[in-house]
C-alpha cells in the first residue's frame, strides 16, 4: 500500500502529463536527486568515480541518446561509437582552439556538432530501412574513425595521434586534465545526465515524441496520418546524435583525458551502447539508465568475483564476461524485449497492491 | 603496355579473388535469411569458432582446458594426440550442426515471427556468446593452422606474365592460397546452388523461404529447414574460416568477414545468391582499386569503409539492392 | 433523380453542400496492370458516399489515390474547387483528409491517448526548444490538444481505455480507436476502409451509429468502403459500384440497387 495511485487524482491536464504522476515517483525522483547532489559528491572517492560512477553517467547519456533513435523511432544505428568520436574530437578541437570560451560550452556545442553529423548520416533513411539502415550505419562508424585516425588536423598533428584535454575549469574548480578530482568529474557529468534526461523526457512525452513512435511503429500509416517521415527520422538523428555527441565529448574530456579513436569509439562502443538500450529497455529513459549502470557494474562485479575472489586469470573472466552479455541479450530479446525498464514495472505493479495479494 | 596499367590489373585479379571469398561469406547470410529473416550478424564469429575448433581438434587440446585449470588447479592442456586433417574437419562439422541444432532449440524457436531487427539483434548477442564460447573452449591465443595449404606467390604466375611489360614490371604477383581459396569457394557455391536447386531438401528451403505457411501446409518441417540452413552456414562458415586462417591465422580479426560481407550482401540483396556472388566481385575489385590509385592521396587504409560507403551510396539509389525485388509498399 | 452537384437538402434534413472532391478520368496502373481504368466520380460537401464492389475491384486502391498514397498516373484529382498536385500522403493529409485502414494501422506500442493525440499532430507546431523544456506553447499545446481529444474520446465512448496499450486491445474497439485518431485531425473528408469488417451485428451497429453521428454532428464528409450491403444502402447518401477496376454504376441506393450492371457484377455474370 505503499506505493498507490488511489486517490491521486488530476484536476488538469497539465498534471495528467507530467513525467511523474504518481506522487510517490515524483517524492523518490527528488530523493534520487538530493542524494546523487548532496550526498555522493562528499563521499565519493577515484575509485567509484572512475570504475562505475563517471562511466555509468556518460554512458546514460550516450543510451538515452540511441534510445531516442532506436527505442523511440525505431531506427537501428551501429555508428554510436562514430557518433560518440566525433562528439569528443569536436569538443578537443573546440577546447584547444577557444581555450577561454567555458567547457560547458565546448560541450554543448560538440553536441551540436554531432547533430549535423548525425542528420547527414541520418538521410539514406528515408531510403533504406530496417537492418539495411543498421548496417548503413556502421559507414558511418567506420568512416568516421578513418577519418579521425588519418587526417591530422583533427589531432592538432600530435605525432601520438592521440588527443589530450587541457585542463578547464569550471567556477575556478579543474573539470578536465590530470588534476581534477573525483568530486569535481562526478559533478559535471550529473549535472549533463540530469539536463539531458529531463530534456529527453519532455521531448519523448509530447508531440515530436508521438511523431518518432509513429514512424517506429507503423512507417506508412503514420506518413498517411500527416507524419513527414523525413522530419520525423532526421530529428531523432540529430536530437539522438546531440545526446551521443556529448556523451563523446565528456567520454574524453572528463573520464579518459587521453583518446586514441580506434581504441575508445571503435564498433565494439557502438554494441556496447545497444546493448545497454536492449537490456534496460527500448523505448524508455528510465531503461537507459538502468542498462548502462547494468553493463559498467557488470564487469566489475565479475572482476570482484573472478579474479580477486576465485582467483582467475583476468582474460577468463573477460570471456566469461562476453558469453553472459551475449546470453543476457538473447534472453532479453526473447523474454523482455522491454527490459529491465519493464522488470522495473512488474515490480511496481506488484507494490501497489503489496501486502495483499489482489 | 605500361607497368602501372598492369600493376592495376593485377590489383583487380587480387580485388576478384578477395571477392570471390567476400562471396563465400555472405552466402551463408544469404542462406540463413532466405530460409528464416534472420539476419545472421553472427556468422563471422561462427568462421572464428570453427577455425578455432578445426585447429583444437587436430592439435588434440583440450576444450575448455583454461577453464578446468582455474577451476580445479590442473594444469592439463593437449590429450597428447594429433588428429588427421580430414578427420578433424569432419569432427568440426559435427560441431557445427550441433551448434546449428542448439542456435535452433533455445533461441530462434522462441522468436518466430518477431520483427528482423529483433532478430538481427539477437545474432549480435548470439556473436558475442559464441566468441566468448570460443575463447573459453580453445584459449584466445593466435593459433596457426596447418592444413598444408600453399602459402605465398606463385612464382608460376609471375614467371609467365614478366613478359607482358617492360623493364619495371616483374608479373602478377597472385597468392597462391588465394588461388587454393578462390577455387574451393567457386566449387562450394555452386554445390550450394546445386544442392538448392536439385535436391528435396534444396527445393524444401526454397519452399520455406518463399511462404512459411504454404511450406508447413505441405508437410515441410520448418525446425528442420531452419537447422538445415544453419548447419549449412556452419559449413560455409568453415571453409571461409580455414581459408581466412590460413592466411593470417586463427584469431578474433578473422571474425570480422562478417562486417566485409554486409556490405556486399546490400549491394546485392540480401534474398539473392547471384547478387551475393556478384556484389562481392565488385566490392573486392573496387576497394583493392579504389585504395590502389586514391588511397595513397588521402592517407591509405580505406578498405575499412569503402565498402560500407559504395554500398551506401548504391542503395539511397537503388534500396532493393543489384537483384533483390522491387519493394511495392501497401497498406 | 436529383442533380448532384448543386447543394440540396437529403429526406433526414441534412444539407449537402457543395462538390468537395472531383475526381476526373483517374487510371492507375501497377506495371502493366490497370487497377483503375478511367473512373470520375465526385464527392459533396456532408455526404456519406460509399465504394462497394467484388474483391479485387480496385476500391481500396481509390483509397489510395485519394489519400495520395498512391499517385495515378492519368486524371486530375479536384479537392476543395482546386486541382490537387501530387503529393506526398503527409501533405494530402495537411489538407484535412484523414482516414482508417482495412487491416488496422494503430501504432502498438502506444497508448490509446497517444494514438489519438497522434491525429492532433497537425495542428501542433511547437518548436523544438520550446518543446525540449516543456514550456511556453510546447506546453500549452499539449493542453489545448488534450481537450481536443478528450472530446473526440467522449463522443466514441472509450474514456475507460485512455491509458491502455492499443496491442492489449480486442479487435472492436481497435477499429474504433482508429476511428478516433482520424476524428482528431478534425477532418474536411474521412475516408474508411471497410470499418466494419470482422464485426459481429452488435459491433456493427454501434459502428453504424458513430458514423452517421460523426456526419451528422461535425458535418464530416466521409468516403467509405464496405461489404455489407445492408449496411452501405442504409448510411450512404450516393453509393459508386467499382468492378474490375472500371466504374460501373452511381447514384443513390435505390438507382444503384436497380441497375443491371451492378445486380449482374454481384452474381456472376461471365466477363468478355
Amino acid at each position: 500500500m505503499l506505493y498507490r495511485e488511489a486517490g491521486d487524482f488530476k484536476t488538469s491536464y497539465q498534471e495528467d502529463s507530467q513525467t511523474f504522476p504518481i506522487a510517490f515517483d515524483r517524492y523518490r525522483y527528488w530523493a534520487v536527486l538530493a542524494f546523487a547532489f548532496l550526498v555522493v559528491p562528499f563521499v565519493i572517492n577515484d575509485y567509484w568515480a572512475n570504475a562505475i560512477l563517471v562511466p555509468f553517467l556518460i554512458y546514460a547519456i550516450a543510451a538515452i541518446g540511441l534510445n531516442i533513435l532506436t527505442g523511440y523511432c525505431g531506427q537501428v544505428s551501429l555508428g554510436t561509437g562514430g557518433f560518440m568520436a566525433v562528439g569528443a574530437y569536436a569538443c578537443y578541437k573546440l577546447m584547444t582552439s577557444f581555450p577561454d570560451v567555458s567547457i560547458v560550452i565546448h560541450i554543448i556545442l560538440s553536441g551540436g556538432i554531432t547533430a549535423a553529423v548525425g542528420a547527414a548520416f541520418g538521410l539514406p533513411s528515408l531510403r533504406i530501412k530496417g537492418f539495411y539502415l543498421a548496417v548503413a550505419t556502421l559507414a558511418a562508424q567506420f568512416f568516421l574513425v578513418w577519418l579521425f585516425n588519418k587526417v591530422s588536423w583533427f589531432y592538432n598533428y600530435s605525432a601520438s595521434g592521440q588527443i589530450n584535454a587541457p585542463e578547464r575549469t569550471v567556477f575556478g574548480v579543474p573539470v578536465t586534465g590530470p588534476n581534477t578530482e573525483a568530486w569535481a568529474q562526478y559533478l559535471i557529468c550529473l549535472v549533463f545526465v540530469t539536463v539531458c534526461a529531463i530534456i529527453a523526457r519532455n521531448l519523448t512525452r509530447g508531440s515530436l515524441g508521438r511523431t518518432w513512435m509513429s514512424i517506429r511503429d507503423m512507417d506508412i500509416a503514420a506518413e498517411i496520418i500527416g507524419v513527414n517521415p523525413l522530419k520525423a527520422k532526421l530529428t531523432a538523428f540529430a536530437v539522438s546524435s546531440f545526446f551521443i555527441g556529448i556523451a563523446g565529448a565528456l567520454f574524453f574530456a572528463v573520464y579518459l583525458g587521453a583518446v586514441e579513436v580506434g581504441e575508445a569509439f571503435g564498433i565494439q562502443k557502438s554494441f556496447l551502447v545497444l546493448f545497454m538500450i536492449i537490456i534496460g529497455g527500448l523505448g524508455s529513459i528510465f531503461g537507459s539508465f538502468a542498462g548502462a549502470a547494468f553493463l559498467v557494474v557488470l564487469p566489475v562485479v565479475l572482476k570482484l568475483i573472478g579474479v580477486d575472489l576465485l582467483g582467475w586469470p583476468t582474460d577468463l573472466v573477460a570471456h566469461f564476461q562476453l558469453v553472459i552479455v551475449g546470453a543476457l541479450i538473447m534472453f532479453f530479446l526473447i523474454k523482455e524485449p522491454h527490459g529491465l525498464a519493464q522488470l522495473w514495472r512488474l515490480a511496481k505493479e506488484k507494490l501497489r497492491l503489496w501486502p495483499f495479494p489482489y | 603496355m605500361s607497368a602501372d596499367f598492369l600493376y592495376g590489373i593485377e590489383v583487380i585479379i587480387n580485388g576478384l579473388m578477395a571477392g570471390v571469398l567476400y562471396a563465400l561469406v555472405a552466402l551463408g547470410f544469404v542462406l540463413i535469411f532466405k530460409a528464416s529473416g534472420i539476419f545472421n550478424y553472427a556468422q563471422g564469429v561462427m568462421a572464428l569458432f570453427a577455425a578455432l575448433t578445426l585447429v583444437g581438434i587436430m592439435e588434440g587440446e583440450v576444450p575448455f582446458s583454461h577453464l578446468i585449470n582455474a577451476v580445479f588447479g590442473t594444469e592439463i592442456h593437449h590429450f597428447g594426440w594429433e588428429v588427421p586433417a580430414l578427420l578433424a574437419i569432419l569432427l568440426t562439422l559435427v560441431v557445427m550442426i550441433f551448434f546449428a541444432w542448439a542456435v535452433q532449440h533455445f533461441v530462434f524457436r522462441h522468436l518466430v515471427g518477431q520483427e528482423p531487427i529483433i532478430l538481427f539483434m539477437a545474432t549480435i548477442g548470439l556473436a558475442y556468446f559464441l566468441e566468448g564460447v570460443g575463447d573459453l573452449m580453445w584459449g584466445s591465443d593466435i593459433k596457426t593452422l596447418a592444413l598444408g595449404l600453399p602459402q605465398g606467390g606463385s612464382l608460376w604466375v609471375e614467371d609467365i606474365t614478366s613478359g607482358l611489360g617492360g623493364d619495371d614490371f616483374y608479373g602478377f604477383f597472385i597468392d597462391k592460397l588465394d588461388m587454393v581459396a578462390t577455387v574451393v569457394a567457386i566449387v562450394l557455391v555452386t554445390g550450394l546452388i546445386l544442392f538448392a536447386q536439385y535436391t528435396k531438401q534444396g527445393r524444401a528451403m526454397r519452399a520455406v523461404a518463399d511462404d512459411h505457411q504454404a511450406a508447413l501446409s505441405v508437410g515441410i518441417s520448418l525446425n528442420f529447414i531452419w537447422v538445415l540452413v544453419w548447419s549449412l552456414a556452419g559449413l560455409v562458415a568453415l571453409v571461409a574460416g580455414v581459408m581466412w586462417g590460413a592466411k593470417s591465422g586463427v584469431q578474433f580479426s578473422l571474425s570480422l568477414i562478417a562486417l566485409k560481407a554486409l556490405p556486399v550482401l546490400m549491394l546485392g540483396g540480401f534474398t539473392s545468391i547471384p547478387g551475393a556472388i556478384v556484389g562481392g566481385l565488385i566490392i573486392g575489385v573496387g576497394e583493392k582499386l579504389f585504395e590502389y590509385m586514391i588511397g595513397p592521396m588521402v592517407g591509405g587504409a580505406t578498405e575499412n569503409w569503402f565498402a560500407y560507403v559504395l554500398a551506401l551510396i548504391f542503395l539511397v539509389f537503388r534500396p532493393q539492392g543489384l537483384f533483390g525485388e522491387k519493394i511495392i509498399e501497401r497498406v | 433523380m436529383k442533380d448532384m452537384l448543386t447543394p440540396y437538402v437529403t429526406d433526414d434534413g441534412r444539407q449537402i453542400g457543395e462538390t468537395l472532391m472531383d475526381m476526373r478520368n483517374i487510371t492507375l496502373r501497377f506495371g502493366g496492370v490497370e487497377a483503375i481504368k478511367d473512373i470520375s466520380f465526385n464527392i459533396q460537401e456532408g455526404e456519406i458516399r460509399a465504394i462497394i464492389g467484388p474483391n479485387g475491384a480496385g476500391k481500396s486502391s481509390m483509397l489510395n489515390v485519394i489519400s495520395g498514397f498512391y499517385n495515378p498516373q492519368e486524371g486530375e484529382v479536384w479537392f476543395r474547387g482546386k486541382k490537387r498536385p501530387p503529393m506526398k500522403p503527409f501533405q494530402v493529409a495537411r489538407l484535412g483528409i484523414a482516414r482508417t485502414f482495412q487491416n488496422i494501422a494503430l501504432f502498438e506500442g502506444m497508448s490509446v491517448l497517444d494514438n489519438v493525440m497522434t491525429g492532433r499532430l497537425n495542428h501542433m507546431n511547437a518548436g523544438l526548444f520550446s518543446q525540449a523544456l516543456w514550456k511556453g506553447r510546447a506546453e500549452r499545446e499539449e493542453t489545448e490538444n488534450r481537450e481536443a481529444v478528450e472530446r473526440v474520446i467522449d463522443f466514441l465512448e472509450i474514456q475507460a481505455i485512455r491509458k491502455t496499450p492499443v496491442g492489449r486491445l480486442p479487435y472492436g474497439l481497435k477499429k474504433r480507436v482508429e476511428l478516433a485518431r482520424a476524428l482528431a485531425a478534425e477532418p474536411k473528408l474521412l475516408l474508411l476502409d471497410e470499418p466494419m469488417a470482422g464485426m459481429n451485428v452488435e459491433e456493427k451497429e454501434d459502428m453504424s451509429r458513430f458514423i452517421l453521428d460523426v456526419n451528422d454532428e461535425f458535418g464530416t464528409t466521409i468516403a467509405l468502403i464496405e461489404h455489407d450491403m445492408g449496411v452501405v444502402m442504409d448510411l450512404s447518401d450516393r453509393v459508386i459500384v467499382m468492378d474490375y477496376g472500371r466504374k460501373i454504376g452511381d447514384g443513390t441506393p435505390d438507382e444503384v440497387r436497380n441497375n443491371q450492371e451492378v445486380i449482374d457484377a454481384y452474381l456472376g455474370v461471365a466477363h468478355d
